[in-house]
């Protein structure tokens, strides 16, 4: 074998063996659709590149708390119902809830606590309202989190949500909140922790 | 003819019959003499799956903060009765019980399941069940604790103070070796794992952690996951405290930072040290006997004898304070040191009937000792009273008080 020849092969069989390190090794499982993905894929990220088209306002968010049933759970005003309080409220609510920091009415209000308004829409979408989890249009959603938002005092009475504006609201609690350190395997949970 | 199931009672009633007379040299005469009742409930049932005995009564109990089931019919925290526990398996029907946020145990058909991979990857993926058990499997043991799992004052037993843990034989899929398949890009920093169940409960995980040691488990102590645990799949993140061990896995998408979740925010921090002890469990150790509401029927020899785990590895070694901390002594390990998973521990003990304080602590493998809450409340330069809560995963040393009748009671009341 001449000694180009023996190059051509060193490169042919090198370009195998990266295509190899990069191909599926067990080829079990299948290539799922766009539209599959589309359909399944319901997380809402900190930038909110995920969120989908439509708009609300906090006046809609309001009919919505009520027609939804809300209401039921959280209270009228938002806070004394046996789920979470919604809204603060000056009262001394006591809430079977632990309460997180900040610490409102004994009870944790997701728009003073959530460092990011895109957790709030994240979770009304997924797992709201109580047994017709899923059934809220993205149009209803922006309005409620509207709604929350100007009754904590966050956001104005008038201001919409959208794509655009929901995850550029600066949340009363975006600076307070703490990650965990980088996880490195066998690292101590917290190095000079007794 | 005998019927086979005749000639079967009578196989077992001489049996019994031989069995009480091996016994008579040891039992007193009443009951060597008397033969135990048949008990004859149905039989094909038996056979088909079997159960435990009449007489043993234990179970569990839903936590006293939150009924389970609550108002609204959903099941929140319910815990284990690991006072009765031995070895280190909780058997599947004691397995104790979290949900994201209050759920419905879902039933779900497995034909029907799917677990999809996207995101951050080259290739995403859907995989049915069957798919995923043909990868090559595992088999681990780990524990899971909820960060819930913190004894109070008011607790009486150890089932109320340390009930949310419990720990299995898990067999499924690494996690690492799907993520491999699917090609994670460069720029991954996190997953997000969400459950098929009502809420879609989800939570955040680092990359590192997700390629190290994560599991899709479909099998918990020889059969089938149980649908209280996640049936189909779950996530297994071990050391990870329990919420982000995800039930009923239907996606995991790879991100490029903390997608803070309802669950992620639900356990947010101001501090970062609270974080990083929020996020793992620390070695925990806990004397399940004798403990709350127990008796010890006088003085004489008994073991002492409880369970360790760590979230950072395997359990190296566990002591004994039978005088309320000032001296320790090594216990003995009664089964391997897995890592991530309970070690039971004994200590032989003669009690000589004088009131005193029992306590266990635990050092991992990383060798970091598991703390009393003085050293916890030092450490955060917070006075050690009633008041004083252990920030994160509370894995302090708990004791147990021994009256001079016997009885034991709660040493933090």
């Amino acid at each position: 074998m001449g000694w180009r020849k023996l190059l051509l092969l060193i490169a042919v069989l090198s370009v195998a063996q990266l295509a190899s390190a990069q191909s599926p090794k067990y080829g079990v499982g299948r290539t799922p659709t766009a539209e599959e993905i589309r359909a399944w894929d319901i997380s809402i990220g900190p930038d909110g590149k995920e969120l989908p088209p439509g708009h609300g306002i906090a006046a809609e968010g309001a009919k919505l708390f009520r027609e939804k049933g809300c209401v039921v759970c959280h209270g009228g005003t938002g806070s004394g119902g046996p789920a979470p309080t919604l809204i603060k409220s000056d009262g001394k609510k006591k809430s079977m809830y632990p309460c997180l920091v900040p610490c409102v009415d004994d009870s944790n209000v997701m728009s003073l606590h959530a460092q990011y308004a895109t957790t709030m829409w994240d979770y009304i979408n997924r797992a709201m309202p109580l047994n017709k989890e899923g059934t809220l249009k993205p149009d209803d959603v922006y309005s409620i989190v509207a709604f929350l938002l100007f009754k904590n005092g966050v956001i104005a009475e008038d201001q919409v949500m959208d794509p655009q504006t929901l995850p550029k609201v600066k949340m009363p609690n975006h600076d307070h909140g703490a990650l965990a350190p980088d996880w490195k395997h066998a690292a101590p949970r917290l190095a000079g922790y007794p | 003819m005998e019927s086979k199931s005749s000639g079967r009672r009578k196989f077992l009633k001489t049996g019994a019959a031989l069995a009480g007379a091996a016994a008579a040299g040891v039992r007193p005469a009443g009951a060597a003499t008397s033969t135990p009742d048949m008990d004859t409930p149905d039989l094909e049932a038996l056979i088909a799956y079997g159960q435990r005995s009449p007489f043993v009564k234990s179970k569990r109990i839903s936590v006293m903060e939150r009924m389970t089931p609550d108002e609204f019919g959903m099941t929140f925290h319910v815990l284990s009765p690991i006072q009765d526990s031995v070895g280190i398996i909780t058997p599947s029907s004691l397995h104790y019980i979290s949900t994201h946020r209050g759920s419905y145990v879902p039933n779900i058909d497995p034909k029907e399941h799917r677990l999809l991979i996207h995101g951050m990857v080259d290739r995403p993926l859907i995989f049915s069940m069957d798919e995923i058990k043909r990868f090559p499997f595992v088999t681990r043991m780990h524990f899971l604790e909820c960060l819930g799992n913190r004894a109070k004052p008011s607790h009486k037993t150890v089932q109320e103070t340390h009930g949310l843990t419990s720990c299995s034989e898990w067999t499924g899929v690494p996690l690492s070796l799907l993520l491999k398949e699917a090609g994670v890009q460069s720029g991954a920093a996190f997953i997000v794992a969400e459950g098929a169940e009502s809420v879609k409960g989800a939570t955040s995980i680092p990359i590192g952690k997700a390629m190290d040691d994560c599991l899709i488990v479909y099998g918990q102590n020889g059969e089938a996951l149980r649908p209280q645990q996640g049936f189909p799949i779950r996530l297994l993140v071990p050391g990870f405290e329990g919420m982000h061990n995800v039930k009923y896995l239907r996606r995991i998408k790879v991100v490029e930072q903390d997608y803070m979740t309802y669950n992620d925010y639900g356990h947010l921090v101001p501090d970062p040290r609270v974080a990083a002890l929020t996020r793992i469990i620390g070695p925990k150790s806990i004397i399940t006997f004798p403990s709350g509401e127990q008796k010890l029927p006088g003085p004489g020899f008994y073991e002492i004898t409880g369970l360790a785990w760590s979230g950072s590895g395997a359990i190296r070694n566990v002591e004994i304070s039978t005088d309320g901390g000032q001296t320790w002594n090594p216990a003995e390990l009664r089964t391997p040191a897995y890592p991530m998973a309970h070690a039971r521990f004994a200590f032989p003990w003669t009690w000589n009937g004088k009131e005193c304080v029992i306590m266990s602590r635990c050092t991992d493998e990383l060798g970091t000792r598991q703390p009393t809450r003085a050293e916890s409340a030092k450490y955060f330069n917070k006075p050690d009273d009633k008041d004083f809560r252990v920030p994160g995963a509370d894995n302090s040393v708990f004791p147990w008080r021994i009256a001079a009748d016997g009885s034991v009671q709660n040493g933090m009341a």
